[in-house]
């Protein structure tokens, strides 16, 4: 049964990608715009299906406590393709497979608006995308992880470089060069002496670790696993992320803010807690570095964040800061600190997803890139503006934003370490993002529109007139900002979902 | 006793001389082929012919895995005088994998289009292939020491042949080339067998391996060793001895340097290993000669220095044969672990370095029948043009680079657990580390192929037919499938290794 369940959830997207690649094989494009209303029509189909069987039918199962499991075969001897879904993959699949249908949505608006060509290979890699995903969050060992990890880096670069220019070219570059550079030489290598080491790569409540390595050794895997996951942006593997913001911004926003930035860390917070296991790394100390390695990207991140003049490039260094948020919670190998972690891959998925769509939509439909060009543009675009606003008030993690949960389980785990300093690091930071994100929303309700000339040269005249963005676009970004003030009055729920991956016991203590 | 002889002869069935049948075959259907004359009868019983070896060389590595090495008499005529074959583990596996090789590579295409032939000799093209398919497997499947060196030249005259058919003069130039360094390996591998039989006595590799025990210490032998090891990596391009590879992979016909490429070097390989395992032993040669001092930083350049020209290759084919030095340079390396992870991933890396880089040379045979080159930026746009073709090569690429669920990645795992294993967690990481320059070389071409738009006065081209695609598409395949069903591979590959290590006390 839980076999069938995970094959299905599996399947869809994978037979969705190839449906897609079909229909817009035989199905002719619209010449002006280049969208094809079947090939669509397969992708909404897919991606509510997949979030059906995701949210309707394995949500239930794991959270009466089961785990579905399925051994698919060995692949190498004692080393098989196997998913097991705990607590944290089950929220990771759910975010990913949640906002991949208001995605596919947005991007029909987008792409269309934009007249992009290669449509059909964009929304064929945006399955597969989805479906790598969904196969880093069930797996059940690292190999299966690695696997799908390094399948979501090669199906994301045509994304990235879909414009074929040679800036795209370029970006396409750093961003397979980094993360296939990390990922092979780093964590493959850490997948392979931890199997070395202790001769399994099953995910195991406890760790697997404990026993087999020395605390020295113990640190040099962790920093393995940590700089190896190119995709958790830890600086100074970061740079491919703002490189790949030349993709299309529903790639932006789906997988740059969620599927394989997320993928990043939900692989470093699965690995220490179930490859190395809280207790272990709280024993030796091994995770200790990682905290000021976190701390510190977080911080610089967020201070580049507020240099940046061009929308994307801001919001792809808040991601790095963001993401960094969720490492430190793996470091402090603390349960709350862990489970603040888990709750911020939620929370900052919510919020960037609505940020980013904002973002495309001023692109798309007032051709603006630049923070400094968007005076006034809340009176052209109120709807998007207050949705940027609610998606910002998240981020920085005020209430009553789901965000907020997840900085308060952070500073709490960090306190639980004993070393408040990281809950300084976190308040210097949520001000450091009011500075980068507040401006926008500021220029737009305060300022009066001014002229401005775009990156293509032209002059434009300053907009007065309200005109939203297509409702392919703003219905979407509408959702997904009202699902931030959501995840605020049921970020409980998240939480209760989360609880079993940390031991309960040592919780009750602390947990209001 | 001679009665006791001949009742064994009589009683014998034809599943008893497979061993010999595997090698004889394709022997005999060579002068066939010249009797046959017309392409439309030689091609298929060409074919024929791989396919029968192939379903000889299964039948043997089940019995091998099954019931234990087999022992063959040639003529009845026990050891000392008589050649054996003695079939194990280890080159069961070499013929399955030489003859899987043959058996797709054969039907390949036309049969004669894209190696612009004149079809009145087509026949002696398959005879050519015949043979050197038949000293190849000679080589693999032989037990006698000056055997293999006739099936190495057996082998290496007819490969000559076949790379000089290739249609640029270049291909002649190629041809000699090899011919020479070719003969001079053989010559060192024919010289080691002569010091070896003048101080043994002996040219069976069991007898050998019983009687050079007590001798190991003696010049002759080390004299022995050297010859045979510098004789071998001349054959089998061990950097830097590989100079004949690039010019011959290079202009012989694509189809041609597919079935060279996925098996002559593997051959060379296991040749070597038992060499190394099955005369020598694991004592002698990594304790008393410790040549892992030699093979190690020898396999290290081959994958770095191969893996760099390659990149800077602006021929694809020639980047491919760059891209075989660094592979072998893999199975050496594997080698110098001589532990049995290491040879694990030496013996899998035959088997699954010949399904990606056969593959790979079928598809630029692909594209040489379409466009009539090979060169990197005439694939500009060909990822619209010929889409199957060149997914083939996106997962012949990704192969090589060792991307988890293709072949590449089981070898590079089983590689850097040997190399863990052994204490050198530095070597494990150069591993890793020059898989990245597959990436590079891999990926300049697939920008070419898919962001690069086909010039505005060339010519169309559409996707080439089932003949050409079945076969690319059967290796290409198969290096995906046993990427993610490597228990077969690698429980035989384990099994060979153990055979190796085990097999000289």
């Amino acid at each position: 049964m839980s076999a069938w369940l995970i094959g299905a959830a599996l399947v869809v997207p994978a037979l969705g990608a190839a449906l897609v690649a079909l229909v817009g094989w035989l199905t002719p494009e619209d010449p002006k715009t280049g969208g094809n209303n079947a090939r669509e029509a397969v992708t909404v189909l897919a991606s509510v299906l997949t979030f059906g069987l995701v949210g309707g039918q394995i949500l239930p199962v794991v959270w009466s406590g089961r785990r579905p499991s399925w051994t698919v075969f060995e692949v190498i001897p004692n080393v098989p393709l196997a998913f097991e879904i705990e607590p944290l993959g089950m929220l990771f699949a759910l975010v990913a497979s949640a906002l991949w249908i208001p995605t596919s949505l947005y991007a029909f608006g987008y792409m269309r608006g934009h007249h992009e060509k290669n449509q059909t290979r964009f929304f064929v890699c945006f399955a597969a995308a989805i479906f790598a995903a969904l196969g880093i969050a069930f797996s059940a060992n690292l190999f299966t992880l690695f696997l799908f990890y390094e399948l979501l880096t090669f199906s994301t670069y045509p994304l990235v470089t879909h414009e074929g220019t040679e800036k795209a070219m370029k970006a396409g570059r750093v961003y397979l060069g980094i993360l296939v550079f990390t990922s092979v030489t780093f964590l493959l290598f850490a997948v392979i002496w931890t199997y070395q080491l202790t001769g399994t790569t099953d995910f195991t409540p406890g760790g697997i670790l404990a026993g087999s390595v020395s605390p020295g050794q113990a640190t040099l895997l962790l920093a393995l696993f940590a700089f190896g996951t190119g995709k958790a942006a830890l600086m100074p593997f970061h740079r491919w992320l703002p490189n790949a913001m030349v993709a299309p911004t529903p790639v932006s926003a789906l997988l740059h803010a969620v599927a394989v930035v997320k993928a990043g860390v939900f692989t470093v917070l699965k690995i220490v807690v179930y490859v190395f296991g809280l207790d272990f790394l709280t024993t030796t100390g091994a995770s200790q570095w990682l905290c000021w390695v976190a701390a510190f990207t977080l911080l610089s991140s967020s201070v580049i964040a507020l240099t940046k003049d061009n929308l994307k490039a801001r919001l792809a260094y808040s991601t790095v800061s963001q993401l960094s948020y969720i490492v430190l919670g793996a470091a402090l190998a603390t349960s709350a600190g862990a489970l603040g972690g888990g709750l911020h891959i939620a929370m900052h998925a919510m919020g960037k997803i609505t940020l980013f769509f904002c973002a495309g939509s001023i692109i798309v439909f007032a051709h603006k890139t630049k923070v400094s060009e968007m005076d006034g543009l809340g009176r052209r675009m109120p709807l998007t503006m207050a949705a940027f606003f609610l998606g910002s008030m998240s981020i920085i993690g005020l209430p009553p934003m789901g965000g907020s949960w997840s900085k308060w389980y952070l500073a709490l785990g960090a306190a639980d370490a004993g070393q408040p300093i990281f809950v300084g690091v976190l308040m210097v930071s949520s001000l450091l993002s009011i500075g980068y994100l507040m401006p926008v929303v500021g220029r737009a309700f305060f300022l009066p529109p001014k002229p401005w000339t775009d990156d293509h040269g032209h002059h434009h005249a300053a907009q007065t007139e309200r005109r939203e963005g297509d409702w392919l676009c703003t219905g979407p970004l509408c959702l997904t900002a009202a699902g931030c003030a959501l995840l605020f009055f049921y970020g409980s729920g998240v939480r209760d979902l989360l609880l079993p991956m940390v031991e309960v016991a040592q919780l009750a203590e602390v947990l209001p | 006793m001679a009665g006791g002889a001949e009742i064994e002869v009589v009683h014998r069935t034809l599943s008893d001389h497979l061993p010999v049948l595997a090698v004889v075959l394709p022997l005999v259907a060579a002068p066939v082929c010249v009797l046959l004359r017309k392409p439309a009868l030689v091609r298929p019983f060409a074919i024929m012919v791989a396919w029968a070896t192939l379903g000889i060389s299964v039948s043997l590595l089940s019995t091998a895995l099954g019931s234990g090495p087999i022992d063959y008499h040639v003529g009845g005529w026990a050891p000392p005088v008589g050649i054996a074959y003695r079939i194990d583990v280890v080159n069961a596996w070499v013929l399955v994998i030489v003859t899987a090789i043959a058996s797709v590579t054969f039907p390949f295409g036309e049969g004669h289009e894209n190696l612009d032939l004149d079809p009145s000799r087509v026949h002696l093209y398959y005879a050519t292939l015949l043979l050197c398919l038949c000293g190849l497997l000679g080589m693999a499947a032989t037990g006698d020491a000056f055997n293999i060196f006739v099936f190495l030249e057996v082998s290496s005259l007819s490969s000559y042949a076949l790379i000089a058919l290739g249609h640029k003069r270049q291909a002649l130039r190629a041809a000699y080339s090899y011919l020479v360094m070719g003969t001079i390996g053989g010559t060192f591998f024919l010289i080691g067998v002569g010091l070896l039989f003048q101080s043994t006595g002996t040219l069976n590799i069991v007898d050998l391996s019983e009687r050079v025990q007590p001798l190991l210490g003696s010049r002759t032998v080390v004299a022995a060793f050297a010859f045979l090891l510098v004789g071998l990596g001349i054959k089998l391009a061990i950097f830097p001895l590989h100079q004949w590879l690039p010019n011959a992979y290079t202009y012989a016909p694509a189809k041609v340097s597919a079935f060279l490429a996925a098996t002559a070097t593997k051959v060379g390989v296991y040749v070597l290993l038992r060499v190394l395992f099955g005369i020598f032993g694991v004592a002698f040669v990594f304790h008393t000669l410790r040549l892992e001092v030699l093979l190690l930083p020898m396999s290290l350049l081959a994958m770095f220095a191969g893996s760099l020209a390659a990149i800077a290759q602006t021929d694809i084919k020639r980047l491919l044969a760059y891209s075989s030095i660094a592979q072998i340079g893999y199975m050496t390396l594997g080698i110098s672990f001589a532990n049995i992870d290491g040879l694990t991933g030496s013996v899998l890396h035959l088997f699954n370095h010949a399904l990606m880089k056969g593959g790979l040379f079928l598809v630029v045979a692909c594209v040489n029948a379409r466009i009539g080159s090979s060169r990197v930026q005439d694939f500009a746009g060909l990822g619209r043009a010929m889409p199957l073709t060149m997914a083939a090569f996106v997962l012949g690429g990704l192969s090589l680079i060792g991307v988890p669920a293709t072949v590449g990645f089981v070898s590079k795992w089983y590689l850097v657990i040997g190399a863990l294993e052994r204490g050198w967690p530095v070597v494990a990481l150069l591993i890793l580390l020059s898989s990245l320059l597959a990436v590079v070389y891999v990926w300049r071409v697939l920008e070419v192929i898919y962001f690069k738009e086909r010039p505005a006065d060339a010519p169309e081209v559409c996707e080439v037919g089932w003949r050409m695609l079945a076969p690319t598409w059967i290796l290409i395949g198969a290096a995906v499938y046993f990427g993610l069903r490597a228990e077969l591979s690698s429980m035989v590959a384990i099994e060979a290794a153990k055979t190796l290590i085990g097999s000289v006390p």
